[in-house]
């Protein structure tokens, strides 16, 4: 055989291989969470709070987890869009092209994005300090925006950034202003790239433990106010994990399937719903 | 100067940083006519166009200096409204980009930026460009379709109801037919003929035998200079500048 083909075939190899190892790496821990997971499952993992002390019970469910998750995911990632469309839609449709201060922007994201998140947590603290807050769902969803809008940023700025100019020319010639065709035309034609970045920063947002620790703190009652702490499944894991009883280890591995079920169910929606907006997207 | 043009072209330059695209243009581009601006690649056809509607604007670090009036009006003026300027026209790219909606949304489009928020006036009006610009019987039942569903040469013809729905007085065609296949091309063409009794139409176009089929007026431009410029007969079968004649004869390119 020739060398080329010998190439050719060491690299399909290489490749096939890391495929591999990211699908099997998916499939490892989806059974390990069910196996470990399943045995403790019951309806009063997500539809009670929990009996007998957060650390300790074995008894009641996750229930202000998984709704204080849900709260602080969905706060936070509301928050993300307000901030990160604006300076999406400003760095490609209104900035001029080469312009400095967008280059300046898009790297000081990208080092924002690098940032690790119990510093957020940390920045987030002080910043409660400094409004007098308490640790609360309010805390929470504030360290948790400045720890995604970065990536939502950026992600949904690759995506805006390929929307072809003749496009935007197109608008402008039938006389719309910068505005109308930021909104009619930019972000419909990158909608499902949008609705990608959200996904991707709802993703980081619920799963993220280390900015929430010292933020939203934790609390067996599910919040019902901004001000309340809130518990999250990945501290709710955490806490139950440390704990020195096999029972309520095993519970771990249920909350994190339910977390899992919960990333799972928003992606399917968001296809299904990016599939029905797309259709009008000019290739 | 001749005060029925539409639009007249004084002392018009356009640098594109230390480039100079255009050097001192004048012209006047008449009324109701098919004006086709020809020249070789790079020789700032497109550029002159786009100065037309200000999309020239998007482009960075150009400069601008001289002034072209559109019904008197210096669109060049940092205070003219370039909203209103790009309503006046309406204009046919290269490749046609319908917009990210349906066949009905990209001919409403423009009518709905500018006021017009009545369905059954919207009904009428999209009926009306879309016969206009002969795509009507092929997407009557499916107006509400996604645009980029059409076939290229369709497309274009979208892009064209979309432009004469905002009610232009200009149409600005950017080497229109490029993109498409000759039939398309042609109906394109036939279509361009029978606006020009209602429109003032400027082409660009590097077909010469598109530029013979079309033009009443014929702009000729060369490295950013205006070479020559009048009455498509004079220019085709008589020209002047000895330069023309070469473009025209095809030894220059």
């Amino acid at each position: 055989m020739d060398k080329r083909k010998i190439e050719e075939n060491i690299f399909k190899g290489i490749m096939l291989a890391s495929t591999g190892v990211i699908v099997l790496t998916l499939l490892f821990i989806l059974v390990t969470v069910i196996i470990k997971g399943m045995p403790v499952m019951n309806w009063a993992m997500i539809t009670q709070t929990p009996k007998g002390g957060y650390y300790l019970g074995k008894e009641g469910g996750v229930l202000n987890a998984i709704v204080g998750s849900l709260y602080l995911a969905f706060g936070a990632t509301f928050v993300a869009i307000l901030i990160s469309l604006p300076v999406v839609l400003y760095f490609n449709v209104y900035a001029r092209k080469g312009s400095r201060l967008v280059a300046f922007t898009r790297f000081s994201f990208d080092i924002l994005w690098g940032v690790p998140s119990i510093i957020y947590g940390a920045f987030g603290f002080i910043i409660m300090l400094f409004f007098g807050l308490r640790t609360s769902l309010l805390g929470g969803i504030i360290a948790i925006s400045f720890l995604i809008v970065p990536i939502m940023t950026r992600a949904m700025d690759e995506v805006v950034r390929m929307v072809p100019h003749e496009l935007l020319e197109a608008s402008y010639s039938l006389g719309a202003t910068k505005l109308e065709t930021a909104f009619k035309i930019v972000t419909r034609q990158a909608l499902p790239g949008i609705l990608t970045a959200i996904l991707i920063a709802f993703g980081r947002a619920i799963g993220d433990a280390a900015a929430v620790i010292f933020t939203a703190g934790f609390s067996d009652n599910i919040p019902y106010s901004l001000l309340k702490p809130a518990a999250t499944l990945p501290l709710a894991i955490f806490f139950q994990l440390g704990t020195p009883f096999p029972e309520v280890q095993a519970r771990a591995y249920a909350s994190s399937f339910i977390l899992l079920a919960i990333i799972l169910i928003i992606s399917v929606v968001s296809r299904i719903l990016t599939n029905r907006f797309s259709k009008y997207i000019v290739k | 100067m001749d005060s029925n043009s539409h639009i007249c072209v004084k002392d018009l330059n356009v640098f594109y940083g230390n480039e100079q695209a255009l050097k001192n243009i004048n012209v006047n581009i008449p009324n109701k006519k098919i004006t086709v601006i020809i020249g070789p690649s790079g020789c700032g056809k497109s550029t002159l166009l786009k100065s037309f509607n200000r999309l020239i604007d998007m482009v960075e670090g150009v400069k601008i200096s001289g002034k072209i009036l559109v019904d008197g009006e210096d669109i060049l003026d940092s205070k003219a409204e370039v909203t209103h300027i790009r309503k006046k026209m309406g204009l046919l790219s290269q490749n046609p980009y319908p917009l990210p909606m349906s066949i009905y949304d990209n001919v409403a489009y423009g009518p709905r930026l500018h006021g017009t928020k009545n369905k059954k006036e919207l009904d009428s009006l999209v009926e009306h460009y879309l016969k206009e610009s002969s795509l009507w019987s092929e997407v009557k039942n499916r107006l509400r379709a996604p645009a980029s569903k059409l076939s290229i040469g369709q497309q274009q013809r979208l892009c064209l109801a979309r432009g004469l729905a905002v009610k232009p007085m200009i149409i600005l065609g950017d080497e229109p037919t490029s993109a498409l296949d000759p039939k398309s091309s042609q109906t394109i063409e036939e279509k361009f003929l029978k606006l020009k009794n209602e429109y003032t139409i400027i082409i660009v176009t590097h077909i010469l035998r598109q530029a013979k089929r079309l033009a009443d007026y014929v702009v000729f431009l060369y490295l950013g200079q205006l070479i020559e410029h009048g009455e498509a007969s004079e220019v085709f079968e008589n020209p002047k500048m000895e330069m023309t004649k070469e473009y025209i004869k095809g030894t220059i390119s």
